[in-house]
């Protein structure tokens, strides 16, 4: 665990915080992606504030544990952790998407510690993440390597390619998260193209498979703690049920909430809702 | 735009009313998108014509290849992505089902280039051209502005085999009018003049106006292609222009290694040899408002106006 790590009551309130900066941070660059930043808020606060071993004074120490956001389009919510985990001033938030920033509209590698995959075409991440893994194994380092996937990004073949891959070379340090919100960009996930069922189909392709809401920190940190610590000799993915958009009620389960910004009047109810202001 | 010509719609939007419209002329048209229909607007024929439509997931491969079985078995089919998800992740598809066998696919790459703006670098095609190109026997297309969009892919439309459309995401300045009548395959002058030649397509045509109208302040006179159609080049406007004012311009949302100065250098060349510079992208861009973007990335009039005193020193 990391050495600052919060506790499960701890990362309930930070993730307030996070949802805080998603919403600011969107409202402010006026585009970009809320629901698939919200719905990770959870999973995204447990593993930047309890789980991963990462340092980010020194953002490439070769036994870090890894995090790949394949679904780069949610970028926001890793920004917003990484700002609150101490990798650059939260001040730094306000200048997503803008020129010159570092902090671009999905996740560059080489601009800006900390970011291990350049992500935003959808449906590679696992693949380097993979790698990662692979190379782990090779070195017997002790790291881990998490990737989150969307859902609808899953649809990619090479997804599945990189799932037989990681079961065949049996990457048990390698822990797969599909932020299971059930929306993609044109509808719902099981009306554009069906996935379920979705908890078999990582099991038939040789992962141990932990379901979840995802939304439930306790469930979050349980399903967390057991992939860690996992014997089974077999990748891991946590199938994380969420809701898109959540914690902003009028965003919530909103198809349109894909990939619009709030304006100005709809960020200051959303941040009425979400509370938790320290 | 940073083009100071009045703005129409985008080209995308252009797209969409042309599918529209050949839904209800031809029961043979199929549209196919993956998971982007709202944003390439194929959305609209979906709409009216759902069970010719169909949302594949974001599985742009696949796509290509349902949609090469569905013209060998007789559809004329559109498959519609951002150009950088459509030509990356279904090249290979494109190549083996689509380009080799000829098959009646019209690629319809949307967002194309940098001016999609703050989405950035991973959403941005540079390269669409270079891949495009290499499929032998594929039509190259971009399209300036909303009126030649509609041309141009109505008679893709009625043309057997692969087309490749690249569209973009902003608001294009308004070049063409319903009386003009624009062809595929046939480069357009835009603006006459004597001294040199200022080449370009899609946003960039009304920067390159706008160039030419700073240097006609100075006493010298651009003459301006629109070069819609990459393949068939219409090497003869070309070779015709080289000839007649002995410089050239040309002016590229995408990589200058491998796209439009390429074609029409590699014409001029094999025609009548002239001074040529090229005005494109050297690397990928970034997020960005796309006026920022296209100001940071060198593609401005103000660049053209240089490029051009340098090919018209060279001439001397
Ligand atoms: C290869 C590729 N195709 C299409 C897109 C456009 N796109 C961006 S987000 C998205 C939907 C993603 O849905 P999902 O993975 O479920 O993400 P979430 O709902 O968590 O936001 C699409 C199609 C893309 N980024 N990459």
């Amino acid at each position: 665990m990391s050495m600052n790590a919060l506790s499960q009551a701890e990362c309930v309130a930070k993730c307030r915080v996070i949802r805080r900066h998603i919403i600011e941070m969107l409202a402010e660059a006026g585009s970009g992606h809320p629901g698939g930043s919200l719905s990770a808020a959870e999973v995204v606060t447990a593993l930047y504030f309890h789980f991963l071993r990462q340092d980010p004074a020194q953002p490439e120490a070769a036994d870090r544990d890894r995090f790949i956001l394949s679904k780069g389009h949610a970028v926001p919510v890793q920004y917003a952790a990484m700002a609150e985990a101490g990798y650059f001033e939260v001040s730094e938030l306000s200048t997503l998407r803008r020129i010159d920033a570092r902090l671009q509209g999905h996740p560059v590698k080489g601009t800006l510690p900390g970011i291990e995959a350049s992500t935003g075409a959808l449906g590679q991440g696992l693949s380097i993440a993979c790698g990662h893994a692979l190379a782990g194994k090779m070195d017997a380092a002790g790291y881990k390597v998490f990737c989150m996937m969307g859902d609808g990004e899953i649809d990619e073949g090479q997804v599945w390619e990189a799932a037989l891959f990681a079961a065949h070379q049996k990457l048990s340090n390698l822990i797969a998260i599909v932020d299971a919100n059930g929306i993609q960009l044109d509808g719902r996930v099981e009306d554009i193209l069906g996935l379920e069922p979705l908890v078999d189909k990582w099991a038939a392709f040789g992962w141990s498979v932990i379901e979840i809401d995802g939304n439930d920190m306790g469930q979050v940190f349980d399903a967390l703690e057991r992939a860690v610590a996992n014997t089974s000799g077999q990748p891991v993915c946590i199938i994380s049920r969420t809701v898109k958009g959540k914690g902003v009620s009028f965003m919530e389960n909103g198809v349109e909430w894909h990939g619009v910004a709030p304006t100005a009047e709809e960020a200051e109810r959303a941040l009425a809702e979400i509370g938790g202001v320290a | 735009m940073s083009s100071t010509r009045a703005l129409g719609r985008a080209t995308r939007d252009a797209f969409g009313d042309v599918l529209v419209k050949l839904g209800a002329e031809r029961g043979d048209v199929v549209v196919l998108d993956a998971d982007l229909a709202k944003s390439t607007r194929s959305g609209k024929f979906q709409a009216k014509y759902p069970e010719r439509f169909f949302d594949m997931g974001i599985c742009e491969a696949n796509m290509c290849g349902v949609a090469a079985g569905l013209a060998a078995s007789g559809k004329t089919v559109f498959i519609a992505s951002f150009s950088s998800f459509l030509l990356c992740k279904g090249f290979d598809q494109l190549r083996m089902a689509v380009a080799y066998p000829g098959e009646n696919v019209k690629i319809i790459g949307t967002h194309g280039g940098i001016t999609l703006g703050e989405d950035g670098a991973s959403q941005m095609s540079i390269e669409d051209f270079a891949l495009a190109l290499s499929l032998p026997g594929v039509v190259v297309c971009h399209p300036a502005d909303d009126e030649s969009a509609k041309q141009l892919l109505t008679q893709i439309a009625a043309q057997q085999g692969p087309a490749y459309v690249r569209l973009g995401r902003e608001k294009a300045p308004t070049l063409y009018s319903a009386n003009d009548k624009v062809e595929l395959g046939r480069a357009q002058v835009l603006r006459d003049g004597g001294d040199l030649t200022l080449v370009a397509n899609g946003l960039m045509v009304g920067l390159a106006l706008d160039a030419a109208e700073q240097m006609a302040a100075t006493g010298v006179e651009a003459r301006v292609i629109d070069v819609h159609t990459l393949r068939p080049l219409d090497s003869a406007t070309l070779a015709a222009a080289a000839r007649e004012t002995g410089a050239m311009v040309v002016v590229e949302e995408h990589l200058k290694v491998a796209g439009l100065g390429s074609v029409v250098a590699q014409a001029v060349v094999e025609s009548h040899p002239v001074p040529m510079r090229f005005v494109g992208l050297e690397g990928y861009a970034e997020s960005g408002s796309p006026a920022a973007l296209l100001a940071k990335y060198g593609l401005t009039a103000e660049k053209i106006v240089a490029a051009a005193k340098e090919v018209l020193a060279a001439k001397r």
